[in-house]
């Protein structure tokens, strides 16, 4: 705390360099994002680049018109309904193998380094290798079943680090309380440790829901025949030429972003509720 | 008892993680593996046992030079990753006095990260473009007299996207092991007489190694294995070998691009391993 209550003293020169940085850092996250953000107001007979010719939502009306840019609704559903399994499945699956890791059991190790293994494999290989062996045993590959393997081992890492990072500060005489007042095994997860980890795990929901959403080498040889969200985006890049790119980036981009909000909303209701009942 | 029973519990708690990981990684990999031995012809591939596959690749030139390629996208892209991740990292950790602060900033790191690679690659030609915000700028202020075409659709634009994409995942590790640097220790310098700079040599990068190499090792992978960003910053001027793998299934040649995956995981293993000595992952979380 001490670092902290030192406020009034001066600063040194090397700060005013650090925070410029830190400014021009940040310029540099932004600044592209905000430009396609703008241009996608762009006018009618308006193009690629600067000076906006006008301002309309003229393209994010053609975003909507099938026969303009390929199937943007169908692959959003599609993205949409993968994201929200992957969600559930990571969000469940990480919880009980975080759960496992708090013992140490024979093989432990095993499934920790799959995990790592499977963060640190390029993803095209991943990709690359469902579709052959789907090819081998001639099963069609789909997005919800190829594509929803391929994204679990892209969410599955995310899930099971973010578990252990909150096992290992995770205090178990808790959990001891509950069951010497007679809780069951199942009451102790229920009323205890859930409550307890519940912000994590809407970190972890929030986390794979966007990684799935924004996937894009996974799901190249896995979709099957329906494109998903990113695999319709990249088709574009290749043969659309106008504004309308641009629109589609501005409307996956907010919708991301609601995403983080509602986490952060559920996050903030749930530890207000916390508040209340303690 | 007791113990069989959380024993078999443990191991019923891990399955579902456990089987997902075998068969959509483990198996993958195999069949890769085995697909690199395969021969094909235009329309399949053919189950057998040749090493064609590994002599057409390693034997041919341009492998090499696409590897060399690839390897200096990395570099690049981890040496200004690395730069601008530490920087901020320690402006974070060290110079902002108040935690909402922190978090705030660290925030405002982190959103543009929660939006589509692909999107954030798009958002660059507007501004690197032949007629972009940057050679409109550069024309009117008389520096140059025509547009600079390296800006876009080159190596130059490739290394900016990196960077662009990856540059979180330095800082997050980084800031990590900074804020778990007793600040007592720091003081302890200054009061020794250590200069800043002094102490950021003796204390602050050494503390900071963990956290160093596993933005690394998340930023060398990663480059290693692209395609798209290669692909579309590139403007199909340049290789990669996650590229010439992606051509590869393009064309439906799977053993080759099966071989070509084969040495690509060889090879980010080995980098993975070497960096992997100066951290153990499982304490740092």
């Amino acid at each position: 705390m001490a670092f902290f209550s030192k406020n009034r003293e001066r600063r040194p020169t090397s700060f005013y360099f650090l925070a410029a940085f830190f400014a021009l850092f940040v310029l540099f996250l932004y600044g592209p994002m905000l430009t396609i953000f703008i241009l996608s107001f762009q006018g009618e007979n308006g193009g690629l680049t600067f000076p906006m010719n006008g301002f309309s939502f003229h393209w994010f009306g053609n975003l909507f018109e099938k026969q303009a840019v390929g199937d943007f609704g169908g692959s959003f559903s599609r993205s949409l309904k993968l994201g929200l399994i992957v969600m559930v499945v990571t969000v469940v699956v990480s919880f009980m193998a975080g759960m496992a890791f708090r013992k140490r059991y024979k093989g432990d190790s095993i499934v920790f380094y799959l995990a790592i293994a499977s963060l640190i494999v390029p993803s095209i290989l991943i990709s690359l290798g469902i579709g052959l062996l789907f090819n081998i045993v001639q099963w069609q590959p789909q997005w919800f079943t190829s594509a929803l393997g391929a994204h679990l081992t892209w969410t599955f890492p995310f899930g099971l680090l973010i578990m252990f990072a909150v096992f290992n500060r995770f205090d178990p005489s808790f959990e001891e309380a509950a069951r010497d007042l007679g809780a069951s095994n199942w009451q102790t997860i229920q009323y205890v440790v859930l409550p307890m980890v519940g912000p994590s795990l809407i970190g972890v929901a929030m986390f794979s829901f966007t990684l799935s959403y924004d996937e894009f080498a996974r799901t190249l040889m896995t979709a099957g025949a329906l494109n998903t969200l990113p695999l319709e985006i990249y088709g574009m890049t290749t043969n659309v030429t106008t504004p309308v790119l641009y629109a589609l980036g501005t409307v996956t981009t907010g919708f991301s972003f609601l995403v983080i909000a509602l986490a952060l909303g559920t996050v903030a209701i749930m530890r207000r509720r916390k508040g209340q009942k303690a | 008892m007791a113990s069989d029973t959380s024993k078999r519990s443990s191991y019923f708690l891990i399955s579902p993680m456990a089987l997902i990981f075998a068969v959509f990684l483990v198996i993958p990999l195999l069949t890769i593996v085995v697909v690199s031995f395969w021969d094909y012809d235009e329309y399949r591939i053919l189950p057998d046992f040749i090493f064609e596959n590994y002599k057409y690749l390693l034997g041919s030139s341009v492998t090499w030079s696409i590897y060399l390629n690839t390897l200096k996208y990395a570099v690049l892209t981890w040496f200004f990753t690395l730069i601008i991740g530490f920087t901020v990292a320690y402006f974070l950790a060290f110079h902002v006095r108040s935690l909402t602060w922190q978090i705030v900033f660290f925030m405002l790191c982190t959103i543009p990260f929660w939006t589509s690679n692909i999107i954030r690659m798009i958002s660059w030609i507007p501004f690197l473009g032949r007629n972009g915000l940057l050679n409109s700028a550069l024309i009117n202020l008389g520096i140059v007299d025509q547009p600079l075409e390296f800006l876009l659709f080159s190596d130059f634009a490739v290394v900016l996207a990196d960077v662009h994409l990856y540059a979180l995942f330095m800082v997050v590790p980084i800031f990590n092991s900074m804020m778990r640097i007793d600040r007592s220790l720091v003081e302890a310098a200054r009061d020794a007489g250590a200069s800043g700079f002094e102490t950021l040599k003796s204390i602050i990068v050494p503390l900071s190694k963990p956290g160093i190499a596993i933005g690394s090792i998340f930023v060398i992978t990663v480059v290693m294995g692209d395609f798209i960003t290669v692909r579309l910053m590139s403007g199909g001027q340049s290789a990669s070998v996650g590229l010439q793998i992606s051509n590869e299934i393009g064309l439906l040649q799977y053993p080759a691009a099966a071989a070509s995956a084969v040495v690509l995981l060889i090879t980010v293993l080995l980098i993975v391993t070497a960096l992997l000595r100066l951290v153990d992952i499982r304490k740092e979380l």
